[in-house]
């Protein structure tokens, strides 16, 4: 499991590529065999900032956070994901700071024995990380800076996993 | 009784103030701290409240050293 909030440009196929290799890396090192054929599935959602929303051209994004919270705000979310999927690992990145059109804003990734519980975790971590990761965006237009609306949809889309 | 609050994002501007150190002689509700420190603003009624970096209700006592942050719904992701 690893969770990065960071403020420059990535690269999310780069990124797990080079956790991938850390994760073998380690694995021989322990001589464990077992985990790379445990996750038979792994499911990766990857966020790009677009250049219009709701017909306007955009031209750069301000993503604020609050540092001392989200951190433990999205290993809450993890931990609730594991607690519902057996995933093998999971791994998290999001953005702050300034980000142009075209930049990833996060990734979502997940391993698990199948399919299902990898999409399903993916698409659990995505919902929850939208409602209440707190980040906040602004974004820069012609027209000036203006704070980014929650969409009812986005809480909306919790009803789903509630039980 | 003294009390570390916080505002984010559009609230931050809101109030014009990114956070301010709270001296109270009484005990607050989570809710109380925002008059406390706003005066007369009225916290939007989708206000999000944050103790210690946890979610709250507006009715949590706070405790002495306790970080409250107030901020709009999130829109990360």
């Amino acid at each position: 499991m690893k969770i990065e909030i960071i403020d420059k440009e990535f690269v999310p196929w780069q990124e797990l590529a080079d956790y991938t290799q850390q994760q073998q890396q380690q694995q021989q090192q322990q001589q464990q065999q077992q985990w790379q054929t445990a996750a038979g599935a792994a499911a990766t959602f990857v966020g790009t900032m677009r250049d219009c929303n709701e017909g306007n051209a955009v031209k750069s994004m301000v993503l604020e956070h609050y540092p001392a919270m989200t951190q433990s705000a999205i290993e809450e979310i993890e931990k609730e994901a594991r607690a519902r999927w057996p995933l093998s690992d999971t791994k998290i990145i999001h953005r702050f700071g300034r980000l142009e059109p075209g930049a990833q804003i996060m990734m979502v990734a997940t391993a698990a024995r199948h399919r299902g519980d990898a999409f399903a975790a993916a698409e659990f971590l995505m919902d929850y990380l939208k409602s209440r990761a707190p980040f906040w965006k602004k974004e820069i237009t012609d027209m000036g800076e203006s704070w980014v609306d929650s969409k009812a949809s986005d809480e909306a889309a919790l009803d789903r996993w509630r039980r | 009784m003294h009390i570390d609050i916080l505002f984010f994002a559009s609230l931050r501007e809101l109030v014009g103030q990114s956070g301010v150190a709270l001296e109270s002689s009484e005990r607050l509700t989570a809710g109380q701290a925002w008059t406390e420190s706003v005066g007369n603003i009225p916290m939007p009624g989708n206000t999000l409240i944050a103790v210690n970096q946890a979610y709250v209700k507006p009715s949590q006592i706070l405790q002495e050293g306790d970080e409250v942050a107030f901020f709009p719904p999130v829109t990360g992701g």
